[in-house]
């Protein structure tokens, strides 16, 4: 049994610090216990990190560490497994979708979810993500939008923005050769398959708090047993882009947005939360 | 259910794999093997199992890679392209050691080919077919029986080495109807709690199945593993029948629908004076090296006959270390051989031997 109240120890300080007594601190925050105790491998600033906790604080928050199987992807976040406190499988480039797919089905009471980059569900993997969303799947899909292939140090991927420069547009995007930057979020809500689809940032706090809450609702919904979840999130990649993190952020709020519009993209019909509620 | 059934190859695999108590089948149609899918399709729900048409065969491989992950014995069956769109996945499979049955109905080929049989995949089952170091046990019936037989043994197998495991049938196995008699079966229930994806309780460590070892220390340290592993199946796991080879002067070496069809040529030469016999290997990996050397020193030559431009002649070769000439016979394209068409060249071979 998990609790919020779980306290952590403190520093030792060699000074005794007057009225600083660890019965006088309220615990105000706490790394969940659903990640792993490691230092992770992510860049300074990167968004990986951040997005993991995030995800594992819902899964501590909701208790349901027991009933959760992570799938991670090829990429930047292919160690997730080393980090998430979690049952985890490793799934091949792009195929996490299906690989989930199997796994929802034969545990339908189980947690489902996928974590994949923007080359691994959008470039190599968008038939099987397409397909699963259009089965429904009753996963969520949480999808890591930074407009570059990060393991590989910053490649052209199919997000990547008109005219930004990476190691294979050196010239930047043209849309001539590469196509257009492509939207995850608004293709997957088409589908009659895909039941809650948003898109976040979480280059500042109050992105950050909206982040959660929409992976919370994602997760929840497992349970409305009524199709799949996609949260894409344009995360910070300060290293492929050559920037500081604050620089980074500056960048999200600038120039992503204005391709990757943030907020809900497709909400769930009023009529099948009320079913849920009034089941309960 | 132990009366004889006339049933096709392709359908009596998939009663097969539901009394084997197969929790999950992912599949994409192709011929010469969609009744596999059609079959599981209709009866397995009846089972309270999961089956699913993939949206691709690299959907289904990487579908069986979840489901066995999570633990659950599960198979997917396709025919030659179907299986090279695997490849990638199998190899993710063998290096994550999930257990798993892999179905391929050898057509004709390369690229599209043709429907119809062949066993030009032979090297891309028994020498790796995908990425890296690994091996399958790869299982090669010649009849429907054992088209059902080798389900039961391929699942058992699969688990007890954590492995995926092939069979490598053909289209005219897969497609021609026989008797078959289902053996009572007991699935062995193999405890996988230690690696399977069920959901972490406070009282374990996390599993998490992955092939992925990105220190080169730890990779070889897996590597090693794997080839342990491998090593105890070459030990284990060798499997071949053998007729008339006792007297034999001439040894066929073919496996599947090439050691049915050399073994009518061997009556037809029996009847003629031609003392032949045939060496058919059941298992195609691991290989029966030890018995063809063996065999090697008692007779004038070894044949390899087989569908396709001459494959696994390479390993009869490696088997009898030069001891005895090596010839091969085959035929592609899609066509079989008739017997007597096999007898023929047997017969312009022993005539070079007499010859020379």
């Amino acid at each position: 049994m998990q609790t919020n109240e779980q306290v952590l120890p403190l520093p030792s300080l060699d000074i005794a610090v007057p009225g600083c007594q660890e019965d006088e601190y309220e615990l105000v925050y706490h790394k969940p216990s659903t990640l792993v105790e490691v230092n992770m491998h992510y860049c300074p600033g990167c968004a990986h990190s951040l997005v993991h906790k995030l995800l594992m604080e819902v899964v501590e928050d909701m208790n349901i560490q027991d009933k959760t199987i992570g799938i991670a992807p090829v990429g930047c976040s292919v160690f997730a497994y080393d980090y998430m406190n979690i049952d985890m499988q490793e799934a091949a480039h792009g195929r996490a979708a299906a690989v989930a797919t199997a796994v929802k089905r034969l545990m339908p009471e189980k947690y489902v979810f996928t974590y994949q980059g923007d080359g691994d569900l959008a470039s190599i993997g968008i038939a099987e993500t397409l397909h699963a969303i259009n089965r429904g799947e009753n996963i969520l899909i949480v999808f890591m939008n930074n407009a570059v292939y990060g393991m590989t140090s910053g490649q052209m991927a199919p997000t990547t923005l008109t005219g930004m420069k990476t190691t294979t547009t050196p010239n930047g995007r043209e849309t001539s050769l590469s196509g257009y930057p492509i939207k995850i979020a608004e293709l997957m809500a088409v589908l009659p398959g895909s039941f809650y689809v948003s898109r976040q940032t979480v280059h500042n706090a109050a992105a950050v708090r909206k982040t959660k809450k929409a992976l919370e609702k994602a997760i929840k919904y497992q349970d409305l047993n009524k199709g799949t979840c996609l949260v894409e999130i344009i995360g910070n990649c300060p290293s492929n882009w050559k920037m500081t993190p604050t620089e980074s952020s500056k960048f999200i709020e600038e120039e992503m947005i204005k391709t990757f519009p943030v907020g809900d993209i497709k909400l769930p019909k009023a009529e099948d939360l009320k079913t849920k509620l009034e089941e309960n | 259910m132990t009366e004889a059934k006339l049933m096709k190859g392709n359908e009596a695999l998939a009663e097969a794999a539901i009394q084997a108590g197969c929790d999950a089948y992912f599949g994409y149609p192709i011929t010469p093997q969609s009744e596999v899918l059609e079959y599981l399709a209709r009866e397995m729900p009846k089972h309270g199992r999961l089956v699913m048409q993939a949206e691709s065969e690299v959907a289904s491989i990487n579908m069986v890679y979840g489901a066995a992950g999570a633990g659950f014995r599960s198979m997917t069956s396709s025919s030659s392209p179907g299986i090279s769109l695997m490849q990638e996945g199998i190899s993710y499979l063998a290096g994550a050691e999930l257990p798993c049955l892999i179905v391929n109905v050898n057509r004709a080929g390369p690229g599209l080919g043709t429907i119809q049989p062949g066993q030009g995949d032979y090297f891309q089952s028994v020498k790796g077919g995908g990425h890296g170091d690994y091996k399958m046990i790869v299982l090669a019936p010649a009849s429907v029986q054992e088209m059902a037989d080798f389900v039961f043994l391929g699942f058992d197998l699969a688990d007890k080495y954590r492995n995926p495991v092939l069979i490598l049938s053909d289209g005219a196995i897969g497609q021609m109807m026989e008797k078959v008699v289902f053996k009572p079966y007991t699935n062995p229930q193999v405890d996988k709690s230690a690696w399977a994806t069920t959901g972490k309780p406070t009282t374990r460590e996390r599993n998490y199945v992955t092939s992925l070892f990105i220190q080169p220390e730890r990779m070889e340290v897996h590597n090693l593993k794997l080839e342990e592993k491998f090593k105890r199946i070459r030990e284990n796991e060798v499997r071949f029948e053998e007729i008339n080879t006792a007297d034999a002067e001439y040894i066929f070496v073919a496996y599947g629908l090439s050691a049915r069809i050399c073994q009518k040529t061997m009556d037809l030469a029996r009847e003629k004076g031609i003392k032949v016999g045939l060496l058919r290997p059941i298992c195609v990996y691991p290989y029966p090296y030890k018995r063809l050397e063996e065999l090697a020193s008692q007779v004038k030559c070894m044949i390899s006959v087989e569908l396709n431009s001459g494959q696994m002649v390479e390993d009869v070769q490696l088997a009898v270390k030069g001891k005895v000439p090596v010839e091969f016979i085959g035929k592609m394209g899609g066509l079989l051989f008739t017997p007597e068409e096999i007898l023929q060249q047997l017969e312009k071979l022993i005539q070079q031997y007499h010859a020379n």
